[in-house]
């Protein structure tokens, strides 16, 4: 029996793009939060807050910047003169932030400090689950993939050694969980399926997929029958409309339910022109956490 | 304004925005739109959906556009000729090397090194960089009219100019030239004061990624300059006024912040913007009496009407959004359509949408 979602300590919400991440990744985070668990939000996409910020008791986010991760792994981890040096050399953060998969495998240091019991800030509180909003399906696959190609390249020194740990680290499904979150569409169907094959190919495991945004499903056979009969109103015409999207929707998910079984979960969509705190608690609660 | 105006004189057309705002399929309805009305054109797509790709007969990935044949788009007459390519960034990234090396068997040298292997093959950046390297080469080819560039998905429009530069820099290697030069023992300190810098990175990094990356910048020798011109024949394709950037979004909340911060960032990167183009648009109802049916499938209907006017006017509202971010830019409207678009169906409707 694998450990339950929220008793792990890190979890990655990945997903095509405009399927509905953060949200997803923000309504696991009340969840938890609600349960007494100190838990943040770290954000891979954006250039929002940098800095921890507080939303609701229990609950935090903040913005993954690479440059700023360098900083504080060259100042905590490295220390001394070389730490020092590294910090103010142009040329080092130039060279760093230009070498390709660094950023990544710096963000990823920085997801992975957040996600420890004992934090290598200094002062900083751990939190008890660190929630990544992670970048879309193809970027998060190499994301996922950069700690073991730095750990085969630099086959030692500190970075090597980090590498290692992280790569270690993700691969623990006591530790670290992966969420991938779809909506019944063709394509992100398709894509959720070929992450899952990237995924197994680096020993990674998608714990749980979330098929977002299900229409309601409401009209049977006689309404079909009928409603093509009344095809001139142009409520006749959206219900039709609904229907089909509906029964494309259901075809949808059952690719996933054959392929993921117990592991998907389904969420409604919710007509709301923005979805808010009291949006985000009721999809919490339609999940099984 | 109609797209065809909008594009008179243009040989370039970028399709910028977040994803899942369906970009492949608007791009591919562009260059289908120009094709049909007389142009030579070629669309660029990244990761086509399966369906639309083997539609276009694109099931073959090998990095070069080839013709569709014009029996296939039943309904659309093309008066020009219609290409299509899928990007394959590994491809496209040895073909540069072969074209910028000195020797056939420098080439090979560097395609076998393990920073290059890993550099033309990481996904973040590799994909944005390639696009734009491709698409300048089939500008410097002169073979079509147009070319529509569908790009990788991103969040925030800086992934797509930054990871070029950013790969760009990192092979003309300018600052790291000036602090290793490669010898027989390896690397040898070049700059004075450079010795702390270069010990701490091999503290942090480990001896064999320097190693490797020094025999990497040896290996590109005098290619380098060459890279730094053809970043600056890029920087002027992009900014030229033949080019035109079309903005793809979608009318919910966060998509529409995204165009916005996209069209802001065109903007001061003093890039050429034509207009943008909104997808999936949920048209207002007018206010007509519900038909007559029993009370049962009436509610029903009641229901389904009450969520389609919430998404209407979200749509509306988010449209008056990015209408007033975009000072009068040209903005046009495919309607949301109810059935799968990722398939040659799909295309013919959003083209028809879009060219009427």
């Amino acid at each position: 029996m694998a450990t339950a979602l929220l008793q792990r300590r890190l979890i990655f919400v990945t997903g095509k793009g405009g399927v509905g991440k953060s949200t997803v990744a923000m309504a696991l985070a009340q969840v938890a939060a609600r349960r007494g668990k100190r838990t943040v939000v770290a954000d891979m996409n954006g250039a929002g807050e940098q800095h921890e910020r507080q939303l609701a008791p229990d609950l935090f986010t903040l913005s993954i910047d690479p440059q700023r991760a360098m900083e504080e792994y060259l100042t905590v981890k490295v220390g001394g003169t070389a730490g020092q040096i590294l910090g103010q050399s142009r040329i080092f953060s130039a060279f760093a932030m230009a070498t390709p998969g660094m950023r990544e495998l710096l963000s990823l240091g920085k997801v992975w400090e957040l996600a420890q019991t004992r934090r290598r800030t200094p002062g900083a509180d751990p939190y008890d689950l660190t929630i990544v909003d992670a970048p879309a399906s193809g970027h998060g696959a190499a994301l996922l993939r950069t700690p073991r190609t730095f750990a085969e390249i630099a086959k030692v020194g500190p970075i090597a050694g980090q590498a290692s740990t992280i790569a270690a680290t993700l691969n623990d499904r006591d530790f670290t969980a992966i969420v991938v979150v779809a909506i019944p569409e063709d394509l992100a169907v398709t894509e959720t399926l070929e992450l899952d094959e990237a995924l197994q190919r680096e020993r990674l495991n998608i714990d749980a997929v979330v098929l977002n945004q299900r229409h309601p499903d409401r009209f049977d056979e006689g309404d079909l029958t009928a409603l093509r009969l009344l095809a001139a109103a142009p409520a006749a015409r959206l219900a039709v409309d609904a229907e089909i999207r509906a029964r494309l929707e259901a075809e949808q998910a059952a690719r996933l339910e054959q392929h993921f079984g117990e592991r998907l979960q389904s969420l409604p969509y919710l007509f709301k022109p923005e979805l808010g705190a009291e949006e985000l608690e009721l999809l919490g609660r339609e999940l099984d956490l | 304004m109609s797209l065809t105006e909008l594009l008179e004189g243009k040989q370039v057309v970028i399709c910028a925005g977040s994803g899942g705002v369906g970009k492949t399929t608007i791009a591919a309805a562009v260059a289908l739109g120009m094709a049909s009305r007389g142009a030579k054109v070629a669309v660029v797509t990244i990761d086509p959906a399966k369906r639309l790709a083997g539609a276009l007969g694109l099931d073959l990935l090998d990095n070069e556009p080839r013709q569709i044949d014009a029996a296939r788009l039943a309904g659309v007459a093309i008066e020009g000729e219609l290409w299509a390519m899928m990007l394959d960034p590994k491809q496209t990234f040895d073909d540069l090397i072969d074209s910028v090396a000195p020797s056939p068997e420098r080439a090979a040298e560097i395609k076998a090194n393990r920073i290059y292997r890993q550099l033309s093959t990481a996904v973040a950046g590799s994909q944005e960089f390639t696009a734009v390297s491709k698409l300048y080469e089939l500008s410097q080819s002169g073979r079509f009219d147009l070319i529509v560039l569908d790009t990788p998905p991103a969040r925030n429009a800086l992934d797509f100019f930054d990871a070029p530069a950013r790969l760009e820099s990192f092979l003309e290697g300018g600052a790291l030239k000036a602090l290793l030069r490669p010898t027989t023992l390896g690397m040898r300190l070049f700059a004075k004061g450079a010795a702390p810098v270069l010990a701490a990175l091999r503290k942090v990094t480990g001896v064999d990624i320097t190693t490797d990356l020094a025999t990497f910048f040896a290996l590109l020798g005098g290619m380098t300059d060459s890279f730094g011109v053809r970043a600056r024949h890029v920087d002027e394709l992009l900014h030229a006024q033949s080019t035109a950037f079309l903005l793809v979004a979608s009318p919910q909340a966060g998509p529409t912040d995204d165009a916005i911060s996209f069209h802001q960032t065109l903007a001061e990167g003093q890039l050429p913007f034509s207009g943008a183009i909104v997808n999936r648009v949920h048209p207002l109802l007018a206010d007509e009496p519900l038909p007559d049916v029993e009370l049962q499938l009436a509610e029903k209907l009641a229901a389904t009407l009450s969520e389609y006017r919430v998404l209407a006017e979200r749509d509306q509202a988010n449209l008056t959004r990015l209408r007033a971010a975009l000072q009068g830019a040209p903005l046009l409207l495919v309607p949301e359509l109810q059935d799968d678009v990722h398939d040659l169906h799909g295309l013919l409707r959003i083209h028809q949408a879009l060219f009427g």
